[in-house]
């Protein structure tokens, strides 16, 4: 049923998954830069992506704590594979942003700002647990008192377009977090992969426009059914459970708990929890200064609480322990965040898990600071 | 509950992160060893003329090249021709700022963070314990006191530091006993000169009287005399609501935004750096928190 009308916003059509090629050719057309999952070195990234060959079609992803491995099984699915270390904060929250510059001149200093054009991103492939921290983020870095110009910028700008995740991976438990495994709101456009063709939910007047004149049908009752099955599955195959009923109060009664000197012991204090998480927005300001003074960059960094530098103070270091600066982050992230932002600060991702070299797994500490709290 | 908060602070640039306004060192007052009172004036007069700040505020103060630090306002805030940061040397900006004469120029962000309830303590006696750099963020407390005498009862300063040598604005405490503020010190090693008290600050609280229901303990130090200095005042039975804090932590964006400064749910360049005991009592004494 060819037509030239666009769909109704919060409805669901139904397109071939060819015609896909069609939408990320419109997305470019109107400027954006298409981005989504990629394979890459063994691992799955994001990454500039031109057509849907360039998505990682067949493949899936084991996890467990520690442990990644991405792996072809010739399924004909293109969003299966369950993402990486990497998330879509690296794109709204730049690991490394120049801030300004500035030269010496007769005594005063003169600034000036870089004349980078600000990108606008088309994610492609954003899954509920992540759609879930980007909101956090949004929290973060546009408060009504804080407006992080850089984040804004590209916050605007940025076409999304998430997908349902139907095939969990062994550290994932957005279900316990309440992010997933369906996307809920705040999309332009949703994505549901079923077998042979594309479920697409419209979220914004700009998907609908985008859609315009494209061929599709409404999505039929059983299409739709199919859809809610598969999520069902996907919500009851979680790799890892946790459970939030007493929390954050369950931390921060336990502050003293000798657990954190257990965890401690084990923790390499290597940051890798706190760069893949996609919620953590702690960031440094560094100077990169010409040898004869005269010139000066300053750029704002991704930076980590699990740094000896980042609570470093005249005073000396107040979190010079590992076990001091572990409880800081889990503290904050499933404690304090919520006083800060009205939410917990942890999605259920599992990246964390994944990544940690030690094999250290909130989802068992918590339980943890549980048992012996009684 | 966390003090108040600023409407609008006057040089913060919100179209580019971080970038600073300039402030020219119009003279320099060395007050001992390791610390110097800096005079800055913005280079522009508009600025300068928008700037004000409250009584325990502090600005970010940045050298190209180093970086910011986070120095409280020392001077009086009805002063509104120059501002005053007295800074310890003892790190890599704090040095560098160290070696500016008169005639250059530094970046200021600010001002930032809550800031001493004058307001609410009026009609109350207001008990300043401080100790050592603790000063600077009190002096602009004690001169608004000076300005508005009458509106307070019975104002006590009880400052101590480590040696005589390092004792701070003391060509001031006789202005501040004329106007019936009772200046009390102490230092921790006297020297063959020294003849007042002997002892840190919170081991002197024994000396005063006080008046429970309307005392207000203001307190700014080394976070482990600020401890004892509220273990002390609690010993009087001054509530919890009527003791005030200044805290420290690393600060680097003083927005709230970078994360550093977190204790507990605050950001102290943000939620703080004065805060009602209340809300801090649950996560002041955790070790390393």
């Amino acid at each position: 049923m060819p037509n030239d009308h666009k769909p109704e916003i919060g409805s669901t059509i139904v397109i071939q998954k060819e015609t896909f090629n069609a939408i990320l050719s419109r997305l470019k057309e109107k400027g954006y830069e298409t981005i989504g999952p990629r394979v890459k070195n063994d691992t799955l990234i994001y990454a500039p992506i031109e057509q849907m060959d360039d998505l990682p079609r067949g493949y899936i992803t084991e996890q467990d704590a520690a442990r990644f491995h991405l792996k072809h099984t010739g399924h004909s699915r293109y969003f299966d594979a369950i993402p990486g270390a990497q998330s879509w904060k690296q794109f709204l929250f730049p690991p490394r942003a120049e801030l300004f510059a500035l030269r010496k001149v007769n005594n005063l200093w003169e600034a000036s700002t870089p004349e980078t054009k600000t990108p606008s991103y088309a994610f492609i492939g954003v899954r509920a647990c992540e759609l879930a921290a980007i909101q956090i983020q949004d929290n973060i870095f546009m408060r009504s008192d804080f407006n992080d110009p850089i984040y804004r910028a590209r916050r605007e700008r940025v076409f999304i377009l998430t997908v349902d995740c139907m095939y969990p991976a062994g550290t994932c438990f957005c279900v316990s977090m309440e992010t997933g495994p369906r996307v809920k709101a705040g999309f332009d456009l949703n994505l549901t992969e079923l077998e042979d063709v594309f479920l697409l939910t419209v979220g914004s007047e700009i998907a609908r426009d985008l859609l315009k004149g494209i061929p599709f049908e409404l999505a039929s009752a059983f299409l739709l059914r199919n859809a809610d099955q598969g999520l069902e599955r996907a919500a009851s195959q979680m790799g890892r459970k946790l459970d939030i009923s007493n929390l954050p109060d369950l931390i921060l009664n336990n502050l003293d708990h000798p657990h954190w000197q257990e965890v401690g012991a084990r923790c390499l204090s290597c940051t890798n929890c706190t760069q893949v998480c996609p919620t953590c927005f702690c960031w440094d300001a560094t100077d990169e200064m010409s040898l004869d003074g005269k010139e000066t960059h300053r750029e704002r960094v991704w930076d980590s609480c699990f740094n000896p530098g980042y609570s470093y103070q005249a005073g000396g270091n107040t979190r010079p322990t590992i076990r001091s600066r572990y409880r800081q982050w889990l503290s904050h992230k499933l404690g304090t965040w919520k006083q800060q932002n009205g939410t917990l600060g942890c999605v259920g991702c599992g990246r964390c898990i994944t990544w940690c070299p030690a094999e250290i797994d909130l989802t068992k500490e918590i339980p943890m600071l549980q048992e012996e709290a009684r | 509950m966390v003090t108040q908060q600023i409407a609008r602070p006057a040089a913060i640039n919100t179209e580019h992160l971080l970038e600073p306004q300039w402030a020219e060192v119009t003279s320099i007052t060395k007050e001992i060893n390791d610390v110097s009172t800096y005079w800055l004036k913005f280079t522009d007069p508009a600025i300068q003329k928008a700037y004000t700040f409250e009584p325990g505020q502090f600005n970010m103060l940045y050298m190209p090249g180093f970086g910011e630090s986070a120095i409280s306002i020392c001077s009086d805030s009805n002063d509104h021709s120059k501002i005053g940061h007295s800074v310890r040397f003892v790190g890599n900006v704090t040095n560098a700022i160290g070696r500016l004469k008169v005639g250059d120029v530094i970046g200021l962000r600010g001002p930032f963070g809550t800031y001493w309830p004058m307001k609410e303590l009026e009609g109350k006696d207001v008990f300043i314990s401080c100790g050592g750099i603790g000063l600077p963020p009190l002096r602009p407390a004690i001169y608004h006191i000076l300005h508005n005498r009458e509106k307070y009862g019975k104002v006590t300063l009880l400052y101590g530091a480590r040696t005589p040598a390092d004792l701070m604005y003391t060509n001031e405490f006789d202005d501040w006993r004329k106007a019936n503020i009772d200046v009390q010190v102490t230092v921790d090693r006297g020297d063959s000169s020294w003849t007042g008290r002997v002892g840190v600050v919170p081991m002197w609280f024994y000396q005063f009287r006080f008046d429970s229901r309307k005392t207000a303990v203001l307190t700014c130090g080394p976070e482990i005399m600020i401890h004892f200095v509220i273990y002390e005042a609690l010993a009087r039975r001054i509530p919890l609501e009527s003791i005030f804090v200044s805290m420290e932590r690393n600060m680097k964006c003083g927005q709230g935004s970078c994360g550093h400064c977190q204790l507990g749910p605050y950001f102290i360049c943000k939620d703080g750096p004065v805060f009602r005991f209340d809300a801090i009592q649950p996560f002041f004494n955790v070790e390393e928190f």
